[in-house]
């Protein structure tokens, strides 16, 4: 099993060797990187190339380790006691198996997406050191072992709000997704949108890079916006000539609104342009 | 070897353990890589290094560790492509690679160069002469532990230039901030992620629920609520510290995103008996700091940023100020503050280094009790650790 990048998904070198070593070597493989550079497609992708199921888990600020491996549901089983139903009997019969339990019980190898794990509670990766490090966890209620018929491929990524704990990083191999450079971003757009015109492409391309370099922007336009933009381009039909008029510094370029996000970033640009166009 | 590319790491105060280690070479073991540096950079950086900030150091540690084995200018040419294809890979076990004469490097260039003068004809798997798949220390493919590699395929660019181009240097934790960073260090003051977003019980909800079930039980819970952090701010402003008003800036445009209760005031070079709150109106609209000083309570938290660069005498003496004319010499002032809100710390984007050989920044620094902190990723999180104690 290699992965080797897709026709949707455009990989480095460094990226397809991190992920081929934590599949090969069964170990979670922690994602970061600038927001929209991908982080969270990638176990969709290597899930697809491999051909495997993917079992994802998207975590939140009130998220509990506990909830990926299963939840007691105490609340209905009160409940079905006061109306005296049958089942309250088999306290089995409450246990909602969580993510990884399903992924645990998977019958081939399978893709464990964690997403975001940063959103969660600081005590959130600790709790889970046991269950990733020997994937298997035990359940209370029903004194019952889980253990995973195939270690899962597990991906973590992370949008670094909180760090880490360090028995928790020692556990992962790690990869850091880079801002792709002009070539790298040519081959992804290429993958999107194939009947690209090559001129639009470089017109685009070159607007894209020089806006991020613009300082002080709160929040610099990343691939998903890139790719956005140029759909909107696209849509509307927009030749290369309007992206690049004779001196680019002082035209806005259309639809920037998909690039800048940020009504901040916005007001900065348009002021670094008016102040080009009085400096002429 | 590669035990010694371990200590070298940590001698150069990379975090890796004996853990990650072991996965290296488990990896090595079972062939996840080729042969070769390129993707031996790669995969030992996935494994032994887990923070984009220690990207650089590791960048510069393996590129000193493995300084010569890769750049060999000239070499390539010397030696026809053909002696290098990729031919029959001898394996090797254990004991023979162990029994492999393990050559110093300058001894192995003067081998090398000897062999390359001797060298008439394609070589392929011998343990003595320049080729593909052998274990003589010279060629590519091989197995010998000390080896130089010379031509053969690289898919990529350069090992080399990968490390060597630093190019996560603007991630290391010791340089100056930007906002992006400036961010995950301020979280931190945010308190509730320490404690954790815990669920307790909505009694009110609960017994409402309850009714409206007809009697039967209806658990609510609710999120506990969060407990925001007061900050007051105050930034120096003006002569010395023009260089670091970006810097200045950027702290405080990440700041105010953070914190609901966040109050900022501009002093210059230090605190006297008037702030600011618009630094284009200093002189028209001034706030008296005794005002400031009995308006907020002492659960806020103090935060200094200055350079702490001015004449020891706005420090010790009355009168002593740039500007105007002060009763009070400023260490009154900082005192004062101080003792008003003991949750105090100085910012300061001057590097570390160089604080003691200003007089007024030892002595800021000694007044504020050795909380000062310099304006970077680290140094903020010191800072902002002793804050939220």
């Amino acid at each position: 099993m290699r992965f080797a990048g897709s026709e949707t998904y455009v990989t480095t070198a460094d990226l397809t060797l991190a992920v081929n070593a934590a599949v090969t070597l069964q170990r979670p493989l922690l994602i970061k990187g600038e927001p929209g550079t991908g982080k969270t497609m990638l176990a969709e992708e290597v899930a697809a190339s491999l051909g495997l199921p993917l079992f994802q888990w998207h975590i939140k600020s009130t998220t509990k380790a506990q909830q990926g491996l299963y939840e007691y549901d105490a609340v209905s089983r009160l409940r079905d006691s006061q109306l005296g139903e049958a089942k309250v009997a088999d306290i089995g019969s409450y246990i909602v198996k969580g993510v990884l339990w399903q992924a645990f019980e998977c019958e081939t190898p399978s893709v464990v997406l964690i997403d975001e794990i940063d959103k969660a509670d600081i005590e959130f990766p600790n709790d889970l050191l046991r269950e990733l490090d020997r994937m298997e966890f035990f359940v209370y209620e029903t004194r019952q072992n889980v253990r995973a018929r195939h270690r899962p491929a597990v991906f973590i990524t992370s949008n670094n709000e909180k760090e880490l704990p360090d028995a928790f990083l020692r556990r992962c191999f790690f990869h850091y997704i880079k801002f792709p450079d002009k070539e790298t971003m040519t081959r992804i757009v290429d993958v999107h949108f194939p009947g690209l015109k090559p001129a639009l492409l470089r017109e685009a391309l070159e607007v894209f890079f020089e806006l991020r370099e613009i300082p002080g922007l709160k929040k610099k336009p990343s691939t998903s916006e890139l790719l956005d933009w140029l759909k909107l381009l696209l849509a509307e039909d927009i030749p290369p000539e309007a992206l690049r008029s004779k001196d680019h510094k002082t035209a806005i370029p259309p639809m920037h609104g998909a690039l800048l996000k940020n009504e901040q970033d916005v007001h900065l640009f348009e002021r670094l342009i008016f102040m080009a166009r009085q400096n002429r | 070897m590669l035990i010694d590319f371990f200590l070298h790491l940590k001698a150069n105060k990379l975090p890796v353990s004996i853990k990650e280690f072991l996965a290296l070479l488990e990896g090595l073991q079972k062939h996840v890589i080729e042969h070769s540096l390129d993707d031996f950079y790669r995969l030992s950086r996935a494994i032994l290094v887990k923070d984009e900030t220690h990207f650089d150091k590791f960048d510069r540690a393996f590129g000193e560790y493995f300084k010569g084995v890769e750049a060999l200018p000239g070499m390539d040419a010397l030696i026809p492509e053909e002696w290098l294809r990729q031919a029959v890979k001898k394996h090797l076990t254990d004991a023979e690679r162990a029994k492999l004469e393990k050559l110093g490097w300058d001894k192995l260039m003067e081998t090398f160069k000897q062999r390359l003068a001797e060298q008439k004809e394609r070589h392929s798997g011998g343990s003595k002469w320049i080729g593909s798949g052998g274990s003589s220390p010279f060629g590519h493919g091989g197995t010998h532990p000390e080896g130089i590699r010379v031509g053969g395929k690289s898919e990529n660019r350069s090992a080399v230039k990968v490390w060597e181009k630093r190019e996560y240097r603007n991630l290391d934790d010791s340089v100056e901030l930007g906002t992006r960073n400036i961010k995950i260090a301020l979280r931190r003051l945010r308190r509730f992620a320490r404690q954790g977003a815990a669920e307790e019980l909505d009694l009110e909800g609960t017994i409402a629920g309850t009714a409206r079930n007809a009697g039967w039980l209806d658990l609510q819970l609710r999120p506990e609520r969060h407990n925001a952090v007061k900050v007051l701010l105050f930034l120096d402003i003006g002569g010395s510290m023009d260089d670091h008003v970006r810097v200045c800036e950027e702290l405080f445009s990440a700041c105010h995103s953070e914190f609901k209760h966040l109050e900022y005031y501009y002093f210059h070079n230090c605190v006297y008996e008037y702030l600011w709150q618009d630094n284009r109106r200093r002189h028209s609209e001034r706030i008296d700091t005794h005002d400031v000083l009995h308006k907020y309570g002492n659960d806020y938290k103090l935060i200094f940023v200055g350079d702490a660069a001015m004449s020891p005498y706005e420090l010790l003496q009355p009168w002593g100020s740039v500007e105007y004319n002060n009763a009070e010499p400023g260490a009154t002032w900082l005192r004062r503050l101080t003792g008003t809100w003991p949750h105090a710390i100085w910012l300061n984007p001057e590097s570390e280094h160089a604080w003691q050989y200003r007089q007024s920044t030892s002595l800021i620094h000694n007044l504020m009790g050795g909380r000062m902190f310099p304006l970077t990723l680290d140094g903020l999180a010191r800072g902002m650790r002793l804050l939220s104690k």
